[in-house]
């Protein structure tokens, strides 16, 4: 059933988003939830992406992913009018919105397309918003003309100063929390390591916040714990519990081993997958 | 011709001019389960057991004395009336013999193979009784599996009543589901199955590995429902995609079974459970199974732990099956780590016999304490505790109580925790009304109906950790409960 695509776009050498047909998803998610895909049901990996937004009505949902191994990779070279094999979903629980006064909501690569729902829903909620986008340089910021619609205030930095200012989020972020309007909330997704230095930035100044992990998984409903992380002690699932948890709490060296464990075998299947490409002769998508 | 052969022709030649009293048939020996060889099926996936031979069935079905009062009945979950299935094996009627299972058991096949007959149908048989050994009783799973088997090519499918108009739900595609499906279909309700994973089948294609029942046979089975009428629908979460209240008021569902499974893996809570190369079964029996990781690089792009020495936490069926699955993924030393002793081990007999044959090392009395890591985030190392049996505890097997400074370190770069599951809280999370009990298993009454109208549930999310054939017996009691509830109702 369905999951044909309507609309392909690149937004950086190695980002894509897709709108895929999914109306029971698209009906049924909420900000801060995800889905599993899998493009084959016989032999595949099963992956968890966030969704970065929906439309009910027309019965669609928009994922944006980065391309890292072979699935996304085989996503990437699907076309428009083509099918993503399965997607089942929405998973995980959903962001809690709700007023508080000012959110900042910090973004770093491909977590800008699950931060962009929830930042969405908290400026709806009548939040005041700030948001601060990094990437390592220019061409991978990614959805800034969405983020400026909803901002009252938008930073953007990159490592190599190509674009807006030279440097890290952690630096904005400190000045923020510091400054004359501390925010009530930081919400923050990104690499691990992007998130586990803002955490410790919002720690310092005593600033809840409020992470995003996107762990590995296989059933997302809970049935395996393989996406376990330690939260304040104690094992969570991110499929179940999650995927937010209390920045200040996440074990995020932990986390980011595990993310880590089957990285050579991944390898293996993403250079297999590039080898057969190429002996069939398939035109490159980058 | 064989001697098992040549047996067989005199006892049909016997029973040509009389009756084969009890005494000849005490005499046949026991028919022994062909299986591969232990060290050739350590490096393969084929199954282990490969079947009776028609000569050895019907040998083996003569063993049965036919006891009036047919106590193997009695033991049966779903009540099969094995004593006049037997007969008709004996006789060589395979196809009345297979009718006969039919009539209470939608799937042989898969019972034959994983029902621990030895507490159910055979603990029961007189002639087990006879010999003081269960072992020696009528190997009544092995003959339910050569029927199933000898059947594989007729495919026969179950009537349908008349279309009733009635929709019915359910909410797992595992052992209790098939039945459920079944059951109501037969009665002519449209019935939908929703399958969280990608493929059907439960616990039957992510949990029980190959070794033990080929998916091509849970394959079947399946497919026998999709041939009654019944749709199944995968990538479908309940209480995610659609919740059942949805089910109910806006898709026009009269009547729903939850038959999730478990599903929420217990951890030992213990320091180093969340490094690298620590998995419950659950994970790496699904990766190893549904998900096909022992094809990686063949085919299948399902990463597992490419472990030399594993560990795996656990005396159940689960245990073994996780221990199996390492041997055959190319680990070189798989280790069985269980705190009780061999006898308190919840595992079949049959299952605990093939681990040793395949050369896992039993470590019984035997307790973890930490996992150890390697200072960027491996497994390399069980520290354990060795245990001796105090006095009985709740469960009335001796407690085992840990000896004091008896630390000791098991070299491996896999744990595999295999200790049981815990309810999954999903359901509960999204069906208001819905009544649990304290460990969240969902409270029913003896139909298996729930607190919720026109909501049944069994399997696992009723009764915590049970088995295949205890799941299909709730079915069919929720099955016959449904079916009476739509009646009424129309």
């Amino acid at each position: 059933m369905g999951n044909r695509i309507v609309t392909k776009k690149q937004l950086s050498e190695n980002v894509f988003t897709l709108e895929v047909e999914s109306s029971l998803i698209a009906k049924a998610r909420k900000p801060g939830q995800f889905v599993i895909v899998g493009i084959d049901a016989e032999a595949g990996e099963r992956i968890p992406l966030t969704i970065a937004g929906a439309d009910a009505e027309a019965g669609t949902i928009t994922l944006i992913f980065q391309r890292v191994g072979k699935t996304t990779a085989q996503m990437a070279d699907l076309e428009v009018g083509q099918e993503i094999g399965y997607i089942v979903g929405p998973l995980g629980m959903p962001t809690h919105i709700e007023k508080l006064g000012t959110v900042v909501c910090v973004g770093g690569g491909i977590g800008n397309a699950p931060l962009l729902p929830i930042a969405t829903a908290m400026k709806a909620a009548g939040n005041k918003i700030i948001t601060i986008l990094g990437a390592r340089t220019k061409e991978l910021i990614i959805l800034e003309d969405d983020f400026a619609k909803i901002s009252d205030e938008l930073i953007v930095v990159t490592d190599d100063g190509s674009y807006g200012r030279k440097g890290l989020v952690t630096e904005p972020l400190e000045e923020i929390c510091g400054g004359d309007d501390k925010p009530d909330l930081a919400v923050v997704i990104g690499p691990g390591v992007m998130m586990k230095f803002c955490s410790q930035v919002t720690k310092k100044y005593d600033v809840p916040t409020q992470v995003s992990l996107n762990t590995i998984m296989v059933d997302g409903t809970g049935m395996c714990g393989g996406c376990r992380v330690e939260v304040g002690g104690e094992t969570k699932f991110v499929c179940v519990d999650g995927p937010e948890f209390d920045g200040h709490k996440v074990d995020f060296d932990q986390m980011l081993r595990r993310l880590s464990a089957y990285k050579s075998q991944e390898q293996k299947a993403h250079q297999a997958y590039l080898d057969h490409k190429c002996r069939i002769g398939l035109k490159r998508n980058s | 011709m064989t001697d098992s052969e040549k047996l067989l022709q005199d006892l049909l030649a016997k029973q040509q001019t009389e009756k084969l009293k009890p005494k000849d048939r005490y005499e046949i020996p026991s028919q022994p389960m062909p299986a591969q060889d232990g060290v050739v099926r350590r490096n393969n996936i084929e199954e282990v057991a490969t079947g009776y031979t028609e000569t050895q069935a019907r040998l083996e079905a003569m063993r049965c004395l036919q006891c009036k009062n047919a106590p193997c009945v009695a033991g049966c979950p779903v009540k099969i009336r094995i004593k006049d299935f037997v007969t008709e094996i004996a006789d060589g009627n395979y196809g009345e013999a297979l009718a006969i299972i039919k009539e209470n058991s939608l799937l042989p096949a898969v019972c034959g193979r994983v029902c621990p007959q030895e507490v159910q149908c055979q603990e029961k048989c007189t002639v087990g009784k006879k010999f003081k050994d269960v072992d020696q009783a009528v190997a009544i799973g092995r003959l339910e599996r050569f029927v199933a088997d000898w059947d594989k090519n007729e495919g026969s499918i179950p009537d349908v009543a008349t279309e009733t108009g009635k929709k019915v739900a359910i909410i797992g595609s595992g052992p209790g589901g098939i039945v459920v499906a079944a059951d109501c279909r037969r009665a002519g309700h449209d019935v939908t199955v929703f399958e969280a994973f990608h493929k059907p089948g439960g616990v039957l294609v992510y949990g029980i590995p190959e070794f033990r029942l080929p998916k091509a046979i849970v394959k079947e089975e399946i497919d026998v429902l999709g041939k009654m009428g019944v749709k199944i629908v995968c990538n479908f979460i309940v209480g995610r995609t659609r919740t059942i209240r949805q089910l109910m008021e806006e898709d026009g569902f009269d009547a729903v079974y939850v038959g999730v499974g478990a599903g929420l893996p217990k951890f030992m809570n213990m320091e180093g459970e969340q490094l690298v190369g620590v998995y419950s079964a659950n994970e790496y029996l699904t990766r190893a199974n549904l998900m096909k990781a022992y094809q990686f690089g063949k085919g299948a792009d399902t990463p597992i732990a490419i472990s030399k020495k594993v560990a795996v936490l656990g005396g159940g069926n689960v245990a073994m099956d996780s221990a199996r699955t390492a041997v055959r993924l190319g680990a070189e030393k798989v280790y069985l780590v269980y705190r009780r002793s061999e006898i308190e081990m919840p595992a079949r007999v049959e299952e605990v016999h093939h681990a040793k044959e395949e050369g896992i090392d039993f470590r019984i009395l035997q307790n973890p304490k930490r996992v150890l890591g390697t200072e960027d985030g491996y497994v390399k190392g069980l520290e354990c505790l060795k245990y001796e049996l105090g006095e009985p505890d709740d469960s009335g097997r001796r407690r085992p109580v840990a000896i004091e400074g008896s630390e000791f370190t098991l070299d491996v770069d896999t744990v595999i925790v295999a200790i049981g599951n815990g309810a999954n809280p999903l359901i509960g999370q999204t069906t208001p009304g819905l009544e649990f009990n304290r460990w969240g298993n969902i409270v029913v009454d003896e139909n298996c109906k729930t607190s919720l109208d026109g909501v049944y549930a069994g399997g696992d999310i009723v009764l915590g950790a049970a088995t295949v054939i205890l799941a299909m017996g709730q079915g069919r009691i929720a099955a016959a409960a449904m079916n009476e509830f739509l009646q009424q109702d129309q």
